[in-house]
């Protein structure tokens, strides 16, 4: 740096403004109390992040444990994210439609469709087991094609083909299972045991969770490293340490939890790697930003040259196929593949738990995570009401009347977005 | 570097162009004018791949080109700053200045783009508090000048600029036109649209007048107002059978009111 003209140099001269800190009229947060009140002002402005579905899920969980203490225990946790995640892996799917501002009503019968697929495949027809899972998630992928292909060339609005979809691919998963209405999946085989019995080996669980939070670490690190260098603010390396610790503290501590009986699904495991991926692809890829364009203005995103019917394209096509392996996962669950499979509130929780965990309605606002956090509270829901011993008409009332306040926290936020700008 | 012939543009029975000839040349800046509903944007879309011409051919550097989507005419070298900016208000600034167009597809690389964000945003002295926050949050002012930034990003042939001095103030006016002239200095071709003729004056070549989707004359920058004028409202010349006109035109307007 320079001396100043006039020699007097005793006064430490003042760094040059950091690239992005130039405008005087914005106020930054600095440290650690800062950012606390960064995300106070964030969410009064109607960008609620995760916040709603992680205070009901509180709610949820206090509320059902007063009534039955062992929901909470151990063991039915890890029932809990068994049965999470088949429905999960269906919900994330949705996420990638609800991103374009589309939907996709069909994905239970699809699901459905899959399982008596791969049943008849492999027990009836003696194909070998990964290839009519292979055989099953192709033909959900030619499924959501055709959806896509409908509505970028015919102009059919989604929520009209994948209407008759439902109709259809049930439809066809009676006509496949007709002669005998179920087919049971061999109980040993390693399908099933996946979907009902392993368990990710404790110490296994442990080093994942171990080895997650060092990844999150060193990828923050490297970031504020490449900022300072490059003149951008960044967050005190505090902050980045803490964030990093907490995860890993939680997670070990869920871990430690689950592994007091049966311990960490694999299912649940695929499950959860499924979302850090899909989660990856929104946020990182160009890919993702492109969907995310595309859901919040087709137009411009048009017009910057992205292929937008590719993108729908994209989006229908793997939110066919998450819910094809989401039913192929149940039967594996159920070691069945019948003609309920798919059926009833299969279709209406996969969306539902996206949009419980914060993936917008009308488009270009979601999470992987959503389907996650959301999924949880729906089988929160399911499994305390099990252990009440109350009846599903209590549960689809509740799970209801839950959606409902999930749409309507959307519809403000959205509200209150517009009115202080953060559309 | 880029010719029109015989561009036409047909709404269903709205008759957008019809027969629209000009040139644009390398290092040159060719203005637009025209009044409201003249055609202009129609035009810059149909320039951009945007519309489709329904009559006529397009030639880029020498060569017919066939403008079939936006993404054609960006590779070409065509970048656009639209009349309605085009957007994404649910994404940041440094997403919608390199959508479409960013850094390492697989892994973005956002430290390098917000970095080279400021350095386009500052350029054109902007007034941006921060590029991490929603467009919505932008006024219009600054939307427009992320329009600007992003389509300086790719290093263009041929900028078209559709009115991009609406919404700005005093001196990102003065750097835009700055701008305007810097582009040109560097042999890039420039066409843009205003209202504001201090503005056409200050930095056009060539004014090519728009009249009900038809070319109306070519005028240069040291033109008479009144040309100017009476070659944008197809009045005649001088200023009193312009007024006479408005009179009259008043009085029909009364005439055909119930
Ligand atoms: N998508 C469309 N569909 C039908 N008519 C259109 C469409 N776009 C433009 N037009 C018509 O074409 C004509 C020219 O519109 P255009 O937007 O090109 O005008 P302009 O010269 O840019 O005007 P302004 O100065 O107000 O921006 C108008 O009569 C308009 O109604
Ligand atoms: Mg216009």
């Amino acid at each position: 740096m320079s001396k100043p003209k006039d020699g007097v140099s005793d006064i430490p001269l003042l760094d040059p403004p950091l690239l992005d800190r130039a405008d005087v009229r914005v106020k930054h947060a600095t440290g650690i109390g800062g950012a606390f009140e960064a995300f106070i002002t964030r969410v009064k402005s109607g960008d609620l992040g995760f916040l709603p579905v992680i205070i009901g899920l509180l709610i949820i969980c206090t509320v059902f444990q007063i009534l039955n203490p062992v929901f909470l225990s151990s063991s039915n946790l890890a029932n809990l994210l068994f049965d999470s995640s088949t429905i999960g892996v269906i919900s994330l799917g949705i996420v990638c439609v609800l991103m374009v501002a589309q939907i996709d009503l069909s994905v239970g019968s699809v699901s459905g469709f899959a399982s008596a697929l791969v049943g008849t495949l492999w027990v009836n027809l003696g194909w070998p087991v990964p290839l009519a899972i292979i055989a099953a998630l192709i033909i959900g992928a030619l499924i959501g094609a055709a959806y896509a292909f409908l509505f970028n060339w015919l102009g059919m609005p989604s929520f009209v083909s994948t209407l008759s979809g439902l109709l259809a691919f049930l439809g066809l998963q009676l006509y496949i299972l007709r002669s005998t209405g179920s087919i049971n999946l061999p109980f040993g085989s390693p399908l099933v045991s996946f979907g009902q019995l392993l368990t990710v080996p404790s110490w296994l669980a442990y080093a994942l969770v171990a080895l997650a939070a060092v990844g999150v670490f060193v990828t923050n690190y490297r970031t504020e490293q490449r900022r300072k260098a490059s003149g951008l603010s960044t967050q005190p390396m505090v902050s980045v340490a803490i964030k990093a610790l907490a995860i890993f503290i939680g997670l070990e501590f869920i871990v430690f939890y689950l592994n007091q009986t049966r311990g960490v699904p694999w299912i649940f495991g695929l499950f959860v790697v499924l979302v850090v991926a899909m989660n990856y692809a929104l946020k990182q890829t160009q890919w993702g930003r492109s969907l995310t364009a595309v859901g919040g203005n087709p137009e411009a995103a048009r017009r910057s040259g992205i292929n937008v019917r590719r993108i729908y394209m994209s989006a229908f096509m793997i939110c066919s196929t998450l819910a094809a392996l989401g039913g192929i996962l149940a039967a594996a669950r159920l070691a069945s593949a019948s003609q309920q499979a798919g059926t009833g509130d299969v279709n209406l929780n996969a969306i539902a738990a996206a949009v419980i965990g914060g993936t917008s309605l009308f488009g270009g606002r979601g999470s992987a995570y959503s389907a996650l956090l959301g999924i949880i509270v729906i089988q929160a829901i399911s499994s305390g009401l099990t252990l009440l011993d109350l009846s599903s008409s209590l549960r689809y009332m509740i799970t209801g009347a839950v959606l409902a306040i999930a749409v309507i926290v959307d519809s403000l936020s959205r509200r209150s977005r517009m009115s202080s700008g953060r559309a | 570097m880029l010719s029109l012939r015989g561009i036409s543009k047909h709404f269903g029975a709205v008759s957008a162009l019809s027969d629209i000839e000009f040139d644009v040349h390398a290092g040159e800046v060719v203005a637009l004018v025209g009044d409201n509903g003249a055609g202009k944007s129609t035009l810059v879309k149909v320039l951009a791949g945007v519309h489709q011409p329904s009559a006529g051919e397009i030639f880029f550097d020498g060569k017919p080109v066939k403008l079939a989507d936006p993404s054609t005419a960006l590779n070409l070298g065509i970048a656009t700053v639209f009349q309605d900016l085009a957007l994404c208000e649910n994404l940041d600034v440094v997403a919608n200045i390199f959508l479409g167009r960013e850094q390492n597809p697989w892994h973005l690389d956002e430290v390098g783009m917000e970095v080279r964000a400021w350095t386009l945003l500052n350029e054109l002295s902007a007034r941006i508090p921060s590029v991490r926050e929603p467009i919505a949050s932008l006024s219009g002012g600054q939307r427009q000048t992320v329009a600007i930034a992003r389509s300086l990003l790719l290093e263009p042939k041929l900028i078209m600029l559709d009115e991009p001095t609406a919404a700005l103030g005093v001196a990102q006016t003065a750097e835009v036109l700055d701008l305007i002239e810097r582009v040109r200095a560097r042999g890039l071709g420039v066409l843009m649209i205003s209202h504001n003729m201090e503005d056409v004056r200050a930095v056009a070549d060539r004014i090519v007048v728009l009249r009900l989707g038809r070319n109306n004359g070519i005028l240069t920058p040291d033109a008479s107002n009144e040309e100017l004028v009476s070659a944008i409202t197809g009045a005649s010349e001088n200023s009193v059978t312009r007024r006479a006109g408005r009179r009259a035109q008043r009085e029909h307007v009364n005439e055909a009111r119930p």
